[in-house]
This record gives C-alpha cells, sequence and structure tokens, in this order.
C-alpha cells in the first residue's frame, strides 16, 4: 500500500466507491419497498389488505410502478419554463440522497489490514486511532434539507399552473418554518454532546443502561418528539403534507410532471423520510449501537421510525394552513426555545 | 391534546392486526344471498314458459324495461311471442317479480353482466328462459 492519492492509500477510494454504492443502493431499495410497505401497512389499518396481485402479496408492485411510470409519456407544458421545469426533480432528489453521506451506519470495520469507518463522509486516522468525519455533519444534513425545498418551489413555479404555484408557495413556506424549529430542537443535543460531529454524537450513545451513555431520546425526550413532528412537516409527510394536498391543489407542485419526473419527486419524498428517519436514529436513538450487528441495529431503527412514519399517515388528517403555521411558530418555537434555555441552565448547574 | 392522538394512533395499530375484510373477487366469489336480485329469468312448465303474456310486469315496472307481445298458440293460449328486457335500464328493483300472478318469473344470483355491445343487454325469450 505505497501508492497514494492526495495522501490516502487506493485502498481508501475503493472502499469509498464501495460504500457510496452499498448505501445508494440500499437507500434505493428501501425507497422502492416503503412504497409497498406504506400501502400494505396503510392497507391493513384501514382492514383492506393493500396489493396483492402482482408477485406474491403484491411483492412486485414496486417494480410494477416503476416499469407503468418509465413507460409513460414525458409531458412538458407549452407555457412552462422549460429548462426550470426539468432541473426541479433533480433538485429534489439529490439533496435527500446525499444527506446520506454523514450519516454512520456501522462500526469501524477491517478489509485488508485497513480500518474503513461505516460512514461514506469519513476517514480512520491511524497515528490518532480515531475515525474523522465531518465534524459540522449535522449542519450539513440541515443545509442538504434546505436544499431539497428548491426543488418544490422551483417545480411549483415553473409549472405555470396556479395549483403548483400555491403548492410551492406553502411548501416554501412550510419547510422554512419547521426548519427553524427542527434546527432549534437539535441544538440541546449538541449542547450536551458538545460537538456537531455524528461520529461523536453516536459514540456518547454507545452504552443504553447508564445515563452518561444513554440515547439522547431519554435525555431530551421533548427535542426528540419535536425534532421527528418537525421532520415530517419539513419533508411535508402527513399530516403536513399541504403542498401537494390532492382534495384542494390537485397534488400541487407535481399536477404538471409525469412519468419519470413525476417518479423523481416521488421517489425523493420516500428518500426524505428515509433521511430524515436515519438522522433521528443517529440523534436520538443511539445510531448503530444496540444488541445486534452494528448495521442491523440501524436499519431496524430506521425501519421502525419508518413504519412510525406511516402510522402517523393512517391515523391523523391533514392540517389546516393557519393550524400549521401557528403550530410551528407559536408551540415548536417557543417550546425548542424553552428547552434549549432548560438544558443551559442545567448543564451550567451540573458542570 | 396529546390524549386523543395518543389513542387514534392505538386503533389505527389494533386495527393493524385485525382480519381484513377484502373479497379478492374474481378468484374469491362472494356468496350470493337467496332473495338477491340478480339477472332475471323465465320459468318453465311443461316445456313452455309459464308467462301468460297479461302485460302486468311491463306496466309495474318503474324503469319501463320490459316489453312483451301476446301470441295465440296451437291450443288458442295467451303466451308471450316476444319478451324482451333491457338490461341497460332495469334497476332490478324486482317489480315485476311480485307482480306476476302467475309466477312465471324469478331473480337468480346472476350478477356479471358486463357486455361488449349495447343490444347485447336487451335479452330476448330465449337468453332469459330457465335453464
Amino acid at each position: 500500500m505505497d501508492t497514494t492519492i492526495l495522501g490516502l492509500p487506493l485502498i481508501y477510494y475503493a472502499a469509498m466507491i464501495l460504500k457510496v454504492l452499498v448505501v445508494f443502493v440500499f437507500v434505493l431499495l428501501t425507497v422502492a419497498y416503503a412504497t409497498y410497505a406504506e400501502r400494505k401497512i396503510i392497507g391493513h389499518m384501514q382492514v383492506r389488505l393493500g396489493p396483492m396481485r402482482t408477485g406474491w402479496h403484491g411483492l412486485l408492485q414496486p417494480i410494477a410502478d416503476g416499469v407503468k411510470l418509465f413507460f409513460k409519456e414525458e409531458i412538458v407544458p407549452a407555457q412552462a419554463s422549460k429548462f426550470t421545469f426539468l432541473i426541479a426533480p433533480l433538485i429534489a432528489l439529490i439533496p435527500a440522497f446525499i444527506s446520506f453521506a454523514v450519516i454512520p451506519f456501522g462500526d469501524t470495520v477491517e478489509l485488508f489490514g485497513y480500518k474503513i469507518p461505516l460512514q461514506i463522509a469519513s476517514v480512520y486516522d491511524t497515528q490518532a486511532g480515531r475515525v474523522l468525519d465531518l465534524n459540522v455533519g449535522v449542519l450539513y444534513i440541515l443545509a442538504m434539507a434546505s436544499l431539497g425545498v428548491y426543488g418544490i418551489v422551483l417545480a411549483g413555479w415553473s409549472s405555470n399552473n396556479k395549483y403548483s404555484l400555491l403548492g410551492g408557495l406553502r411548501s416554501s413556506a412550510q419547510m422554512i418554518s419547521y426548519e427553524l424549529a427542527a434546527g432549534l430542537a437539535i441544538v440541546s443535543v449538541f449542547m450536551l454532546s458538545e460537538s456537531l460531529s455524528l461520529q461523536k454524537i453516536v459514540a456518547d450513545q454507545s452504552n443504553f443502561f447508564s445515563w452518561s451513555g444513554t440515547w439522547y431520546a431519554f435525555k431530551q425526550p421533548l427535542a426528540f418528539i419535536l425534532f421527528f413532528i418537525c421532520s415530517l412537516a419539513e419533508i411535508n409527510r402527513t399530516p403536513f403534507d399541504l403542498p401537494e394536498a390532492e382534495s384542494e391543489l390537485v397534488s400541487g407542485f407535481c399536477t404538471e410532471y409525469s412519468s419519470m419526473k413525476y417518479a423523481m419527486f416521488f421517489m425523493a419524498e420516500y428518500a426524505n423520510m428515509v433521511t430524515v428517519c436515519a438522522v433521528t436514529v443517529t440523534l436520538f436513538l443511539g445510531g448503530w449501537h444496540g444488541p445486534l450487528h452494528p448495521v442491523l441495529n440501524f436499519i431496524v431503527k430506521v425501519y421502525f421510525l419508518i413504519f412510525v412514519c406511516m402510522w402517523i399517515r393512517a391515523t391523523y388528517p391533514r392540517y389546516r394552513y393557519d393550524q400549521l403555521m401557528r403550530l410551528g411558530w407559536k408551540v415548536f418555537l417557543p417550546l425548542t426555545l424553552l428547552n434549549i434555555v432548560v438544558t443551559g441552565i442545567v448543564i451550567a448547574a451540573f458542570s | 391534546m396529546i390524549k386523543p392522538l395518543l389513542q387514534g394512533l392505538k386503533i389505527t395499530l389494533t386495527h393493524l392486526f385485525k382480519k381484513p375484510v377484502t373479497l379478492q373477487y374474481p378468484t374469491e366469489r362472494p356468496q350470493i344471498e337467496a332473495r338477491f336480485r340478480g339477472l332475471h329469468a323465465l320459468k318453465v312448465a311443461h316445456s313452455s314458459a309459464k308467462c301468460v303474456a297479461c302485460y302486468l310486469c311491463p306496466t309495474v315496472c318503474p324503469a319501463k324495461c320490459i316489453t312483451v307481445e301476446a301470441g295465440e298458440d296451437a291450443q288458442h293460449n295467451k303466451y308471450a311471442e316476444k319478451y324482451e328486457i333491457d338490461m341497460l335500464r332495469c334497476i332490478f328493483c324486482g317489480y315485476c317479480v311480485e307482480a306476476c300472478p302467475v309466477d312465471a318469473l324469478k331473480m337468480t344470483g346472476e350478477f356479471e353482466l358486463a357486455n361488449y355491445k349495447r343490444s347485447d343487454f336487451v335479452f330476448t325469450k330465449e337468453r332469459l328462459l330457465e335453464k
């Protein structure tokens, strides 16, 4: 291992490509089967069966859906702003996927005598003997989450359709309001961990049974619940799916989209859900720590949170727009600020 | 405020484990009850239709879907030379069966009446005869 590129051995690059591929395929498969799981779970919660015909118990349904959308006609409205219209689905989709770059999904594994941390944007520093990752990982995730809103706003604006525009406007207002509350909710976690690095935050939650090393969900229960709800609002999941509101906005920003462009928005929505669940697991539910294999722990926790998202969708009706704004600004924001103040006082009192 | 939200979640979770009520239709068949009102059938007695062409069924029919024309057979008995029911107009109320004085008409459990041509929905006497 003498050859190095930019001071790093070749195996680092090979491992990096492998990690990216594995994570990408994993997220893509999860997205595909999240659509299936959602239909099944909501179906059973409504005492129906959900998809049953394509494959055994409808297991091939996501593939059938994908093929169907792929072969549909691409329609660009005559008066649409064409370039923006075409680029918007990509702007929505890409941030949803690249947030995964900083999420640690397992312990360090050793391959040919070279230690590889199971987190894409990280490297094992042999001199210091520890994992180096992006030291502002959480900020990166928040930044990517706010980039995602551009896709939806641009889609709504460029469609040249009043419903789309209203959907886009709603989503921008909603995402910006809730981003604030979500960002403030996790500030209390940083106050405890004294770091923005996700490796450090996960390492802090390594011991479930001792108070010093338990999950942040137990130390910051309010922040945990607020962050999860705000995240749902930020990624336009029910009960906060106002931008697409079928009943009033004829599916909002994606009214004019068809075929693969529509599929991209659909994938972005579910990829966002996976990302948000992964972030919540990393910040509050101990990341990959747990009784099983590290990667399995992580996957089980993420899938559980995805189930909770679907459970919530099956249970609650959609919020009204003014109620949504009131909830965001008048309830969640003061609560998160209060949480920060109380956390600060407690930390100062015990240090 | 929190309690009803949690109650809602509890209800959906308990429903998740209930047996679905879905009937997987073409493979699973619904159970047709004895009094189900489906496609009509003209009853047969002594190898001919019991109908005496009294015109009570077209008279009582609220959808005006029954066409009857009377004829005379070799024994000088009145019989329905033409008996047609337009299934596109029929509302399956069963008044014709109730009105029939000689119990010549009944309704079967047949409910899959889809067809390709509009003319195929007009059921002639031959198609209506009890099998």
